[in-house]
């Protein structure tokens, strides 16, 4: 595996499964009564966030922590950032203090490759502007894999604003390594004018996508996509692709519905969707600090294979 | 390279021995005071200094459109001095200084100022564009007029790095140098289509995630103006001309007969925007790099004259507004040290142009429309074509012209170094690439500003 994670078409199909497999592996560690592993005692983990990302920033913290790593969480507000420090210098900053790795969010595509190039430590995508976030992908995918058994032969729709969704990005490229069936369906105003080069489907018409998807992904509406004529209004963007009710009803088996948050309940996602079995949206908020403990581990860790070596490691030390 | 003589120094006696004069037959060139003497297969040395050119081609002084050289207000990025500095060192006689200086080249005062600090560096002569409007606001008419009577003798006006958007200020425009022979040269970018755009809209964009800047923005300012152009009767120069569609476009419009010309960058003749993958700002430019049918269709334009010349627009930066995330990145690229070169690569080498087409497109149809040479595209004789001779720019070769000249190696290949840049900043496309030729000698009026490569004075 890479030293960073910048893209998820960066991952192997190896690499995914391994992180996904160790991710099931850590998952474990939860129901512990001490969470915790050793692995990266004494290593730096700077959580680095120029975007507001509560719930981003503290599920990489509680990772990092639950590897034992030391946390250090620097937000763009209040800081050197917010009087005009620019990102070079700031990563220069974050290398003198000896960052091992360095989470990053940022509301420019590409930072994190910036900051790659200014860095030792590894640098872990933790969002980039309209870009990617992998990690997101990699928990959507350990979702998947935990509700259906595969993500092979899967076929998932991705729905809303796809132009601007690092969300959809990760998906599209990493669930094309794992083998899925991708249906991106959106008003053609919110899809990449070359969507054509993507390895997917496009369509833009939820309702006929829907019977065919084991897998429904709804993704966020940003209020000013409404202010700038993507759409005529949000009660005819929920209309024509908002999933409902009814909607859910025509969903076949055990399909599932997934958002990577937060959520505008009743504009793309009904509330009684988000509150459905269907729904694993809670749970990929929890699924997401197992997966990002594992991109931590095999980043940081050194370890090429964990399995079995992981296991005993956490029955030895921490739940004796 | 063998000299008698010190080398450097005032327009004096030279001959040049065994040049190819636009890659013709070898030949030596008598230079005497600021003119060309004789061209012919042998000539005496005499009193002058003899500089062996055997190998070299000779081109007249390669004149450039396009050049952004930052003062007043920017020195930190470059100056007039450092620019033609880079300019000479690129083979260029001649070079035409954009108006989106602070302050803006709006008045007779600033294009004076501008037109006096290149008279005092001496590298090569400085032709100040003026700007359109009033501090490139695009709502007032700045007074062109007074900067076409000025000491500057403007000719060429642009509000580049902005669109002249407003149809109707356009048209004015246009209608308003056609008293005095000026040109507008128009930054063909449709506003609306292109908020916060950062790359070529295609499939790079969609998979970088940076906003799209699609060719309908540039080609759909470039129709409207095309037709302005024919309706006003005036001429039309269209900047930096990026896409396919563009150049269709302006195909169309000279087949009608219309008074447009264009020109396009060396970045646009070479490189893609799949250099944006790795987010490096260094490859940020307006328009933005666009794809390898878009480079075909320029190339190809460029070889049979729909675009007239090469304009480098030499956008130089300090490293802090390079060395930042891709969308709060400048835009622009040098280039005025690297456009011979890479012309040689993206036209000569592939068989598109010879040296006689390089000599047409980098100096004299950008010197005639510049109104540099006692021509005009159009024919001779139009009003802002009066020029003395002596300061006529874009050859030719010949006995009794100016004696502005160039002299390339086209044998050596070697990586682009930025550090041996005479420009202040060091934001080349090329840093690394290996690219071929190298010039050698550069003659202003007579006066060697470069030679065995480097800065004369």
């Amino acid at each position: 595996m890479r030293r960073h994670l910048i893209s998820a078409a960066d991952l192997s199909r190896d690499d995914a499964i391994a992180i996904l497999d160790t991710a099931a592996e850590l998952a474990l560690l939860a129901q512990r009564s001490i969470p915790k592993l050793p692995t990266l005692r004494g290593r730096t983990v700077v959580n680095l966030f120029y975007e507001d990302s509560t719930r981003t920033r503290i599920s990489f913290e509680a990772a990092a922590k639950r590897l034992s790593a030391d946390v250090i969480n620097f937000s763009a507000k209040g800081s050197s950032v917010a009087k005009g420090e620019s990102l070079k210098d700031t990563a220069l900053t974050l290398e003198a203090m000896g960052a091992d790795a360095v989470v990053i969010r940022h509301s420019a595509s590409g930072a994190p490759h910036r900051l790659a190039g200014w860095v030792r430590g590894s640098v872990i995508n933790a969002g980039d502007g309209t870009h990617e976030h992998p990690t997101q992908a990699l928990l959507d995918a350990f979702t998947m894999r935990h509700r259906l058994g595969r993500i092979e032969g899967l076929r998932v729709a991705i729905v809303g604003d796809i132009l601007h969704s690092r969300v959809a990005r990760s998906n599209v490229w990493l669930l094309r390594t794992l083998g899925a069936e991708v249906t991106v369906v959106g008003p053609p105003t919110l899809l990449p004018i070359a969507i054509g080069s993507w390895p997917c489907a496009v369509s833009y018409d939820l309702d006929a996508v829907l019977a065919e998807s084991d897998v429904v992904m709804m993704l966020r509406v940003q209020h000013e996509r409404m202010t700038d004529a993507y759409f005529p209004s949000v009660r005819e963007y929920s209309r024509r692709y908002g999933l409902s009710s009814d909607r859910l009803a025509r969903l076949p088996g055990p399909a599932i519905v997934m958002h990577p948050g937060p959520m505008n309940r009743g504009v793309e996602i009904a509330a009684e969707v988000a509150d459905s079995p269907r729904s694993t949206i809670v749970e990929q908020v929890s699924n997401g600090v197992a997966v990002r403990m594992a991109v931590l581990y095999r980043l940081l860790g050194g370890a090429a294979e964990p399995g079995p070596e992981l296991v005993a490691a956490a029955s030895d030390r921490v739940a004796p | 390279m063998t000299e008698t003589g010190d080398g450097a120094g005032p327009a004096g006696r030279w001959l040049i021995k065994g040049a190819k004069p636009l890659g013709g037959e070898a030949s030596d060139i008598l230079l005497d005071g600021q003119l060309i003497m004789q061209v012919r297969s042998h000539a005496e040395a005499g009193q002058a200094q003899v500089l062996d050119a055997d190998g070299l081609i000779a081109l007249p002084g390669l004149v450039d459109l396009h050049a952004h050289l930052r003062e007043p207000g920017r020195e930190d990025a470059e100056t007039i001095a450092s620019g033609t500095a880079a300019a000479a060192l690129g083979g260029y006689t001649a070079v035409h200084a954009m108006a989106n200086t602070e302050p803006v080249a709006d008045t007779a005062g600033v294009v004076e100022q501008v037109f006096r600090l290149g008279r005092q560096a001496g590298h090569c002569d400085v032709r100040p564009v003026g700007a359109v409007t009033v501090g490139l606001g695009g709502t007032q008419l700045a007074e062109l007029g007074a900067m076409a009577d000025s000491a500057a003798r403007v000719r060429v006006f642009s509000d580049d790095g902005r669109c002249v958007a407003d149809a109707t200020l356009m048209r004015r425009a246009l209608e308003y140098v056609k008293a005095f022979g000026g040109v507008i040269a128009q930054h063909a970018q449709e506003p609306r289509l292109t908020e916060g755009a950062q790359v070529n809209e295609g499939e790079v964009s969609a998979r970088l995630g940076l906003t799209g800047w699609p060719a309908v923005a540039e080609e759909s300012i470039i129709a409207r103006d095309c037709l302005l152009a024919a309706h006003v009767g005036s001429a039309l120069h269209v900047c930096h001309v990026s896409t396919a569609g563009s150049v269709e476009i302006i195909r169309w419009a000279k087949a009608k007969g219309w008074p447009v010309t264009a020109e396009v960058t060396p970045h646009h003749l070479l490189l893609t925007d799949e250099l944006a993958a790795g987010y490096d700002p260094v490859f940020k430019v307006n328009p933005p790099l666009r794809t390898a049918a878009d480079i075909a269709a320029l190339r190809a334009g460029l070889a049979d004259g729909t675009i007239d010349c090469v304009a480098t627009d030499h956008a130089p930066h300090p490293a802090e507004l390079k060395e930042t995330e891709w969308s709060a990145a400048a835009f622009g690229m040098t280039g005025l040290e690297t456009a011979l070169r890479v012309v040689h690569e993206s036209m000569v080498r592939t068989g598109l142009l010879d040296w006689r087409g390089v000599a047409d497109r980098m100096s004299a149809r950008p010197a005639a429309i510049g109104r540099l040479n006692g021509t005009a595209p159009g024919g001779a004789g139009l009003p802002g074509a009066d020029l003395a001779r002596a300061e006529w720019q874009g050859g030719p070769l010949a006995a009794g012209f100016p004696a502005n000249l160039v002299l390339y190696d086209p044998a050596p290949i070697a990586p682009v170094d930025p550090a041996e840049h005479a420009s202040r900043s060091r934001n080349t496309p090329f840093a690394d690439m290996p690219l071929p030729g190298r010039v050698v000698a550069t003659f202003l009026r007579g006066r060697p500003t470069v030679l065995d490569g480097k800065l004369a004075s």
